[in-house]
C-alpha cells in the first residue's frame, strides 16, 4: 500500500501563523464580541444575535448608511470620469509625461491625517484660503456652520485627494491601447467620440474595474480626514458608517454593539464590491449585448 | 478599385532619419501585390501612407490619376487590416461590420443588406451574432477583413502582415481565402510581409523594400530569376542566392578556377566594372560526381536535407558555395564535386547592381 506522505503540512505552518495572526485571529475577536453584551468591570453576557438586530434597527446606523451610500455613490460619479478626462489630458511620452505622471500623483503620498489637515487649515474661516475666495465672490463659507459647505468641502478633499489614482491607472490603461484600434477607427471613418466608446471605454475596463473597486472600498471606509476636517458636523451631515462606529465603540463602550455593527460593515463592503466586480467584469458581454439568439 | 501610384514619396516621423526615402511605385488596378522587405525596411510607413494614416513629409499619393495626399484616412475609402485583429470588442460581429457603415450614415436597410453579403463572402454567416472578442485570431482577422470591405467602392485592401498572429493550420487557409476574394472581387491588393513564401504565393507583384527604398518591383519570376541586387538574391529563395568574386577574362568570367562562358562582345561590355560579383541560385548549379566539361571541383563540407532535396555546403578554392541537389544524390563531406554554371542563370553585378548581358 502506498503511504501518503503528510510532510506537506508542515510548509502550510508558516502562512497559517501569519494569517491568523492579521485575520483570523481578530476577526474571530470580534465575532465573540457580537454575539456577548460586554459590561466593562462586570463581565459579558450571551446574547445571541441582539445586537445585530439592534444595529440594523437602530436609526443611527440607518442615517449613517445613507449617507456613506450616498457619499461613495458620489465620489465615484465625480472621481471616474474625472480621472479619466485628466488621464487622456496628459501627455504620451518625453520629459512632459514624466512631470505629469508625478505632479498628478503628488496627492496620492500624503497621509490621510495631513490631508485632513491641510484641509483644515484652507477652510479655517480666520485664516483659511477657501473662505477667502469665497468671500471675494460674495459667498459666506463656513464650514463649522453650514451643512452644505461641510459636505462639498468633504467631497472636494476626497476628490482632490484621489482622483489622481483613477487617472494614473486610466493612464497606463490608455498607454496600453495598440495604436492600430485607433488607426483602425480612423479608417472606418469613427468620430472621436464613437472611438472614444468603442475602443477606449472597453480597453480601459480592467483598470477601471480595479480603481472602482479601490476607490468604493476606501470611500466607504473613509475616517480620518473627515474626523479632522469636520469630526462629522455640522450636526451629523458628514458624519458616516465610521464615525458611529468609533463613537459607540470608544466614546459610549457599546462592545457588542460596535463588534456588531463591525461584521455587519465589512459584510456590506465585501456584497457591494462583489456586486461592482461582476457588473463591471461583465459589461459588454451580456446575452442581450449579442442581439439574442441566432 | 482603383490604381494606385506613389510618386516620389519620403517620410520621416518627427526630426528622426528617413524612414522610407523617395519611393515611386505603381499598383495598377486590380493587381495582387505584396510588399517584401525585412523588418524595418519601412513597408508599414508605405502602407499607413496609402490608407492615410500618415502623411508623407514629401511627394504625393494618386488614386487613379487623382491627388489625394492631403486627404484624411476616412476620405480615402482604402480597407487595412493590420497584425494583431482589432476587433470593436463591445460589439457584435454584426455590428463590427456595419460599424464603417454606420459612421458614413448610411439606411439601415442597406448596412443590413451589404453586411449581409459580405459575410456570406467571408464565410461569416454563422458568426454575426457572436460577440467578436470571443472568437479566435483567425476569425477575428477575417472579421477585420471583412470590416475593411464591407464599404462601398473601396479602392484597395493593404494588409499588413495580417497572419502574423495566426497559427500556420489557420494561416493557409486564410491566405487562400485571401486570393479567393481577390479572384472573386478583383480589389487591389496590397499585402505587406517579411516572409517570402507568403509573399510570392499571394502575389502576382512583388514589390521588395530595403532600408527605406524599393529595391525591385517585377513577378515573383523575375525576382528570383533576374534579383536586381544580390540582397534581393539572397532574401528571396532558400537557400539564398550564392555570391562570388569574379573577374572578366578574354572568354567570359571568370569565378577562382571556373570559367562561365559569354560571347566575346560581353567581356568588352564588363571590361571597365569594378566589384564584379557573380550571382546563382543553388539550384541552379550543375554538379555531378563525375568530371564536367568546362567545369571545375569543389570540396563537400557538409550536407543538409530537406527532405526533398540536398542542401550541399561545398567549397570551391577559398569560397563558399551552396548546391541544391537531388535527394537521390549520393554526397557526403569530404567528396569532391564537379561543379558547373549555366550561363542563362548566372547574374552579374558591378557594384551592387545587376548588369544585363543575357539579351
Amino acid at each position: 500500500m502506498k503511504r501518503v506522505d503528510q510532510r506537506a503540512w508542515l510548509f502550510l505552518i508558516p502562512a497559517l501563523v501569519v494569517l491568523s495572526l492579521n485575520a483570523f485571529i481578530p476577526l474571530m475577536t470580534v465575532v465573540n464580541y457580537s454575539v456577548q453584551d460586554i459590561l466593562p468591570g462586570l463581565g459579558a453576557v450571551w446574547v445571541g444575535f441582539d445586537n445585530f438586530e439592534n444595529v440594523l434597527r437602530d436609526p443611527s446606523f440607518r442615517g449613517a448608511l445613507t449617507r456613506q451610500l450616498g457619499f461613495s455613490a458620489l465620489i465615484l460619479l465625480i472621481q471616474v470620469p474625472l480621472g479619466i478626462l485628466v488621464a487622456l489630458g496628459m501627455p504620451k511620452k518625453g520629459w512632459p509625461a514624466t512631470a505629469a505622471l508625478v505632479t498628478i500623483g503628488l496627492p496620492l503620498l500624503i497621509p490621510w491625517n495631513v490631508v485632513g489637515i491641510i484641509w483644515r487649515v484652507f477652510t479655517r474661516s480666520d485664516i483659511g484660503i477657501v473662505p477667502f475666495l469665497f468671500d471675494r465672490f460674495g459667498y459666506v463659507y463656513n464650514i463649522a456652520n453650514s451643512p452644505a459647505d461641510a459636505y462639498w468641502t468633504v467631497v472636494m478633499m476626497d476628490v482632490w485627494h484621489w482622483t489622481p489614482l483613477i487617472a494614473l491607472l486610466a493612464y497606463s490603461g490608455l498607454n496600453a491601447i495598440p495604436d492600430a484600434f485607433y488607426q483602425a477607427a480612423r479608417i472606418d471613418g469613427a468620430t472621436r467620440w464613437r472611438t472614444f466608446w468603442v475602443v477606449t471605454l472597453p480597453r480601459l475596463r480592467n483598470v477601471l474595474t480595479i480603481g472602482i473597486l479601490l476607490r468604493f472600498m476606501d470611500s466607504f471606509r473613509i475616517y480620518i480626514e473627515i474626523s479632522l476636517l469636520t469630526g462629522g458636523g455640522p450636526g451629523r451631515t458628514t458624519a458616516f458608517v465610521s464615525d458611529l462606529l468609533v463613537n459607540r465603540a470608544v466614546g459610549g463602550f457599546e462592545f457588542g454593539y460596535a463588534a456588531a455593527l463591525s461584521l455587519i460593515y465589512f459584510f456590506i463592503i465585501i456584497v457591494i464590491s462583489y456586486l461592482f466586480f461582476l457588473v463591471l467584469t461583465n459589461v459588454g458581454t451580456s446575452s442581450q449585448m449579442q442581439g439574442g439568439d441566432a | 478599385m482603383a490604381r494606385i501610384e506613389l510618386s516620389g514619396v519620403s517620410h520621416r516621423y518627427g526630426n528622426d532619419e528617413w524612414a522610407i526615402r523617395d519611393v515611386n511605385v505603381v499598383w495598377e488596378d486590380g493587381v495582387a501585390s505584396a510588399l517584401l522587405g525585412p523588418s524595418g525596411s519601412g513597408k508599414t510607413t508605405v502602407l499607413d501612407i496609402i490608407s492615410g494614416l500618415l502623411r508623407p513629409t514629401e511627394g504625393r499619393v494618386l488614386v487613379d490619376g487623382r491627388d489625394v495626399t492631403g486627404l484624411n484616412a476616412r476620405e480615402r475609402n482604402v480597407a487595412q487590416v493590420f497584425q494583431f485583429p482589432v476587433m470593436y470588442e463591445t460589439l457584435n460581429v454584426f455590428d463590427n461590420l456595419a460599424f464603417p457603415l454606420r459612421n458614413q450614415r448610411m439606411p439601415e436597410a442597406e448596412v443590413r443588406q451589404r453586411v449581409e453579403a459580405t459575410a456570406e463572402l467571408m464565410g461569416l454567416t454563422d458568426l454575426l451574432r457572436r460577440n467578436a472578442h470571443r472568437l479566435g485570431a483567425a476569425e477575428q482577422q477575417r472579421v477585420s477583413l471583412a470590416r475593411g470591405i464591407v464599404r462601398k467602392d473601396i479602392s484597395a485592401v493593404l494588409l499588413d502582415e495580417p497572419l502574423t498572429v495566426i497559427d500556420p493550420q489557420a494561416k493557409w487557409h486564410l491566405r487562400r481565402q485571401l486570393k479567393a476574394l481577390h479572384e472573386r472581387t478583383g480589389i487591389t491588393m496590397i499585402y505587406v510581409t517579411h516572409d517570402q513564401h507568403e509573399a510570392l504565393t499571394f502575389a502576382d507583384q512583388v514589390t521588395v523594400m530595403n532600408l527605406g527604398a524599393v529595391v525591385q518591383t517585377g513577378t515573383p519570376t523575375e525576382l528570383h530569376e533576374r534579383p536586381r541586387r544580390p540582397f534581393i538574391g539572397y532574401f528571396i529563395g532558400s537557400p539564398g542566392m550564392n555570391l562570388l568574386e569574379a573577374e572578366v577574362g578574354e572568354d567570359g568570367v571568370r569565378v577562382g578556377p571556373l570559367t562561365v562562358a559569354y560571347e566575346p562582345g560581353v567581356a568588352k561590355r564588363l571590361a571597365g566594372e569594378e566589384a564584379l560579383q557573380l550571382g546563382i541560385r543553388p539550384e541552379y548549379v550543375e554538379a555531378s560526381s563525375r568530371p564536367l566539361e568546362g567545369g571545375t571541383e569543389a570540396m563537400v563540407e557538409d550536407v543538409d536535407t530537406t527532405g526533398h532535396s540536398l542542401i550541399v555546403h561545398a567549397r570551391m578554392g577559398e569560397a563558399p558555395l551552396k548546391v541544391t541537389m537531388d535527394e537521390a544524390a549520393t554526397v557526403a563531406s569530404g567528396d569532391s564535386l564537379w561543379i558547373r554554371f549555366p550561363a542563362e542563370h548566372v547574374n552579374l553585378y558591378a557594384a551592387g547592381e545587376r548588369i544585363e548581358v543575357n539579351a
